[in-house]
């Protein structure tokens, strides 16, 4: 991917007025253009008003005027941002042709930035999978190999940016939903901590573990698009206080002296490939060579992840998906009773996943299986912070592979629990509303892309920047290195 | 107060079990979670958001203001405020923009209070949460009747309206205790800002838990009942449904644990829906909010704030007037906001008794509260001085009450000046002389006939004077004469 | 363990508002339970002396002002309902009252 145009780079040039935007914007629509029928990243591709806007930038730079850090860079939008006047579908059938009435926070202060929106991207109905294939409008395919899947839920916002689609794009991650697909797409995504990202017009999955974050093909270009969009919004009750934290100037500092643990049990977990656990290893090796102190450490409460995320993610959802009733918008299908008419807008309207979850989520907020299901998993997810805050004593930040293989074939995990097992590494964080980020770092033995995931307590998105900086510094210097 | 008349409606033995749940609408100027103006009578939909609407990717923020309202509101009725977590509760229905309902479940923002009824009943408040309204649905075709409609028709206005749900003890017995509750609730509202508490309208809306059982026996099963849109709907409704449940039993059959609904006009409750199937609303945490931990700084501020509460102004009256709180007169005059013009009128020298007979009888008209509490005083000692009969004391408050003049130059003008003694007893011998036959009952019948007879000669007495006797003194007289 | 089944599936279903055909409960029921028994290692632990976790950070008192604001958005979201009539959302006849 190298040789590619980076946001950081594109910004400072239309900043200069060395390039317009609308070359930026015109050379990224030629890259869709060509590409996007076999990628099929987008369900929408905005070209007219990426055009428009990119125009309104370049007045801006004529103008004496500065557009912003994102000056000019295209940005794919997962297709469960709400965005003013563009349809907005989670890729379900049962929002098909909805179009929001407002803009997320996210997408407001990408354009804030200069940012030049170029599409909605596809994804898993309602963000539920780590494939893409559960959307609606059709499966979206890796840009390293189209007979595999690119991982999700965002897996349309992962391959636009590792189809060259746009330098940047936003997904949103639950259980994993950015970083998997980064891992997959050899490219790197970030889940900043919970709560550092308004998700003020983020389409509701799991509203405790959701969190809105960007992919780029660099660190730097991460970090610059999650500046722009964190910080403290008052329309979302559980955000942080507070401004985002200054990333860019991090990420050149090094990891001298810094402490980082390797947790066993998600180095070793269940299905863990040999060569994802390979470049992992060789991961610590590169930090250990840069300065770090590297150990390994226990952190026993995350091999309850799993069952608790499937119990949490699902009982929220089958709650956030109850509006989804053919009364105010979307889809409804005709019956006689208003009853009725739901019960066949629902059914007709949610692909199977989703439904299995909303199932399983009524099911776990029963009465009489509350305590024994959504109860005790709130629980453990007081287990889990206990466990990460007793290693975050001893480390600065923690260190695991990313998804437990590569990007895996269309329909090779046809059943659903085979599918959820691909989150082992990534739930942790969203249970404990902590920050992670997978950078690629080198490929397996199939050749394709293996990520590496660093974790970091809340708001440790500095460290986790430096250390994020430092293995894709390595990498390049070992010159992409496989297994 | 009327506790005897109202056990009557059940047969001897039975006893009813009351307790109440009332929703009240927060006196805000914008929604419980977003900013939509809190107004009443708008263009359908016009007040409405993605939040309200429930659109995707919508988040709910909190109202300062309703927290405030809500935490007063609990202060007023003796709770202990605590901190409170948001809850869903999950039920779908076409008014319900989010199919589900943010509400408080298992911490509420405020619990264990009590309200002290004017009769005396003190009355435990398990809980005063907060939670928002629904939209209001109207349906079209068949008369406007849910069943037959054509369709139906969604305005959200209403939703997301901040309401605070007041649910009380089963600590009340008779349908008369449960009216009085509702009513000083609605005061106590009314009084500290909370609410403008219209039953009619809506903005309070009261829904009645009630049971009958044999007098010591323990709880029976409970009908919630709905749609009492009056405080008259309240008792009615209550007494036929405690008669209907005792009915039941007494031909051995049960009592069905249900929600029914009071319709007005034929005056009986029907079946709305079973609790079996409906009470499952699976709730959890509200995941988009976040805790709510007032301080006790906050409830010193609200403490100190909250404005002097009828069952202390009648405790304040009481005290100056020397009678019980539950006195009628007391009860009457802070119902009417007239205990700051009766504390007045004794505070002027006006004899207590008088003031607060004046008060509970003679001023249920408009303009009674600009009355001067220095000439009401005046008119009292008047009264007490023999200078005005009671009737003709009522006739110089009436004119008091519409022109704001004083007693004295209102009874100059009409000429009223009580006959005294002399006069008086001429015309008692005059009636009496006129009405053998009830006289010679009056004498030597039984106290009720006498009690009967008191009643004819008086206004035979009233008659012949043109209303100027004094009706003590003229029973006095009447009772002298007959030897008693 | 509480082991899935049919009946529950439908009932869970009928709360979800979901309408399955029996093929569908029958596809669906052992995916479910194959997913609790999955979580069996959860519902096994002894946690009665550890508090839940709501929400990962401690926020409390997250509170706005009580300042009215017209979002404006009325018309264009009734022209893109499923039916709308006289400024208001029209839905076939509705059966019974709120639960
Ligand atoms: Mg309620
Ligand atoms: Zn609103």
């Amino acid at each position: 991917m190298t040789g590619r145009p980076t946001a950081v780079g594109i910004a400072a040039a239309v900043r200069s007025g060395e390039r317009s935007a609308r070359s930026v914007v015109e050379e990224h629509l030629a890259a869709i253009e060509a590409r996007e029928g076999e990628v099929h990243a987008f369900n929408l591709v905005t070209a007219d008003a990426a055009l428009a806007r990119a125009d309104e930038v370049d007045a801006q730079v004529a103008a004496g005027q500065d557009p912003g850090p994102l000056a000019g860079v295209p940005v794919a939008l997962k297709d469960n941002l709400c965005t003013r006047g563009v349809p907005t579908t989670c890729s379900s059938r049962i929002l098909e042709g909805w179009v929001p009435p407002y803009d997320a926070t996210v997408v407001e202060r990408l354009a804030a930035a200069g940012a030049v929106a170029v599409g909605k991207t596809n994804l898993d109905e309602f963000a539920m999978g780590s494939s893409t294939e559960n959307s609606a409008f059709g499966p979206t395919r890796n840009p390293h190999d189209p007979e595999r899947v690119p991982g999700g839920s965002s897996g349309g916002s992962a391959a636009a940016v590792a189809a060259g689609f746009a330098p940047l794009s936003l997904g949103s991650d639950t259980g994993g939903s950015i970083r998997q697909p980064a891992a997959f797409c050899g490219i790197v995504g970030v889940k900043p901590t919970y709560g550092l990202v308004s998700r003020y017009g983020l389409v509701a999955f799991a509203s405790s573990l959701d969190q809105i974050g960007p992919f780029g093909a660099t660190v730097a270009d991460a970090a610059l698009a999650l500046a722009v969009i964190g910080g403290h919004d008052e329309r979302d009750s559980t955000s942080l206080p507070g401004a985002a934290p200054s990333l860019v100037d991090q990420l050149a500092q090094g990891v001298e002296g810094l402490r980082v643990g390797v947790v066993t049990e998600l180095l070793d977990a269940e299905g863990m490939a040999p060569d994802v656990q390979a470049r992992t290893r060789a991961a610590v090796a590169a930090l250990e060579a840069a300065g770090a102190e590297v150990d390994e450490v226990s952190v026993p409460a995350v091999v309850y992840s799993l069952s608790a995320y499937y119990l949490i993610a699902p009982a929220e959802a089958s709650s956030n998906l109850a509006r989804y009733d053919g009364v105010r918008y979307g889809l409804r299908v005709d019956a006689p009773t208003t009853g009725e008419m739901m019960d066949a807008t629902r059914t007709a309207g949610f692909g199977p996943e989703v439904q299995r979850r909303i199932m399983l989520g009524t099911y776990a907020l029963s009465p009489g299986y509350y305590d024994a299901f959504y109860g005790k998993a709130q629980k453990v997810r007081t287990l889990i912070i206990r466990d990460f805050a007793a290693a975050y004593e001893r480390f600065d930040v923690l260190l695991s592979p990313t998804a437990p293989s590569t990007a895996f074939p269309f329909g090779a995990k046809a059943d659903p629990l085979s599918m959820y097992l691909n989150d082992v590494c990534t739930i942790p964080s969203n249970l404990a509303g902590h920050p992670a980020i997978s950078v690629p770092y080198g490929t397996g033995a199939d050749g394709l892309p293996v990520g590496v995931q660093v974790m970091a307590p809340a708001l440790g998105e500095p460290t986790m920047f430096r250390v994020a900086a430092a293995l894709e510094a390595s990498l390049a210097a070992e010159g992409g290195a496989s297994s | 107060m009327t506790d005897t008349a109202a056990a009557s409606v059940l047969p001897e033995g039975w006893e009813m079990v009351i307790g109440l749940e009332v929703h009240c609408e927060l006196h805000t100027a914008t929604k419980l979670f977003c900013a939509c103006p809190n107004r009443f009578g708008d263009e359908p939909n016009a007040n409405t958001c993605p939040t309200c609407l429930g659109l995707p990717g919508s988040l709910p923020v909190v109202n300062a203001q309703a927290v405030e309202l809500a935490m007063r509101l609990g202060r007023a009725l003796h709770c202990e405020v605590k901190p409170s977590v948001f809850a869903r509760k999950n039920y779908f229905y076409p008014d319900q923009p989010k199919d589900y309902q943010i509400s408080q479940y298992d911490l509420p923002t405020n619990e264990g209070g009590y309200l002290d009824l004017p009769s005396g009943l003190r009355v435990g408040i398990t809980r005063a949460h907060i939670e928002e309204d629904t939209g209001k649905l109207t349906h079209v075709g068949g008369g406007g009747r849910i069943h037959d409609a054509a369709h139906s028709l969604v305005d959200y206005n209403r939703a997301g309206v901040p309401l605070v749900e007041i649910v009380s003890e089963p600590d009340m017995r008779t349908s008369e205790q449960a009216k009085e509750y509702a009513a000083e609730l609605r005061a106590i509202l009314l009084a500290t800002g909370v609410s403008d508490a219209k039953m009619e309208e809506g903005s309070m809306r009261v829904d009645a838990n009630v049971s009958v059982r044999r007098v010591g026996e323990p709880f029976g099963t409970r009908c919630e009942i709905k749609n009492l849109n009056s405080l008259r709907s309240l008792g009615r409704a209550i007494d036929h449904e405690a008669q209907r449940q005792v009915q039941l039993l007494e031909a051995g059959e049960r009592v069905v644990q249900e929600t029914r609904h009071w319709d007005e006009a034929s005056g009986r409750t029907g079946t709305l829906r079973s609790k079996e199937d409906a009470d499952d609303y699976r709730y959890f945490p509200e995941p988009d909010l976040v805790p709510l931990e007032p301080t006790a700084e906050d409830i010193a501020r609200i403490d100190a704030a909250l404005p002097k509460l009828p069952a202390d102004r009648r405790a304040e009256l009481a005290a100056a007037a020397g009678v019980e709180p539950t006195d009628g007169g007391v009860v009457i005059a802070v119902q009417r906001d007239l205990d700051g013009l009766a504390l007045a009128a004794i505070a002027a020298g006006g004899d207590p008794a008088r003031v607060l007979t004046h008060v509970e009888h003679n001023l249920a008209v408009e303009g009674a509260e600009s009355l001067s509490p220095e000439h009401l005083a005046a008119l009292v000692k008047m009264e007490v001085g023999g200078e005005l009969t009671a009737t003709q004391a009522k006739a110089v408050l009436a004119e008091m009450v519409a022109t704001g003049d004083d007693p004295a130059s209102i009874a100059k003008a009409k000429g009223f000046e009580a006959l005294d003694t002399g006069a008086l007893e001429a015309i008692v011998d005059e009636v009496i002389a006129a009405n053998p036959d009830e006289w010679e009952t009056f004498r030597t019948g039984d106290d009720k006939a006498r009690g009967k007879l008191t009643g004819f000669f008086m206004g035979q007495i009233m008659k012949a004077s043109k209303g100027q006797a004094d009706g003590k003194t003229a029973t006095a007289l009447l009772r002298s004469k007959a030897g008693l | 363990m509480a082991s899935l089944s049919r009946d529950d599936v439908a009932h869970v279903a009928r709360l979800a508002r979901l309408q399955l055909t029996d093929e569908q409960i029958d596809t669906f029921t052992p995916q479910l339970a194959a997913i609790l028994e999955h979580a069996a290692d959860v519902e096994a632990l002894e946690l009665d002396d550890v508090p839940p976790t709501a929400h990962p950070f401690p926020l409390t008192n997250v509170l706005r002002p009580d300042e009215p604001r017209d979002a404006g958005i009325r018309d264009e979201v009734l022209a893109q309902a499923p039916a709308a009539e006289d400024g208001m959302f029209r839905v076939p006849p509705v059966l019974g009252e709120a639960p």
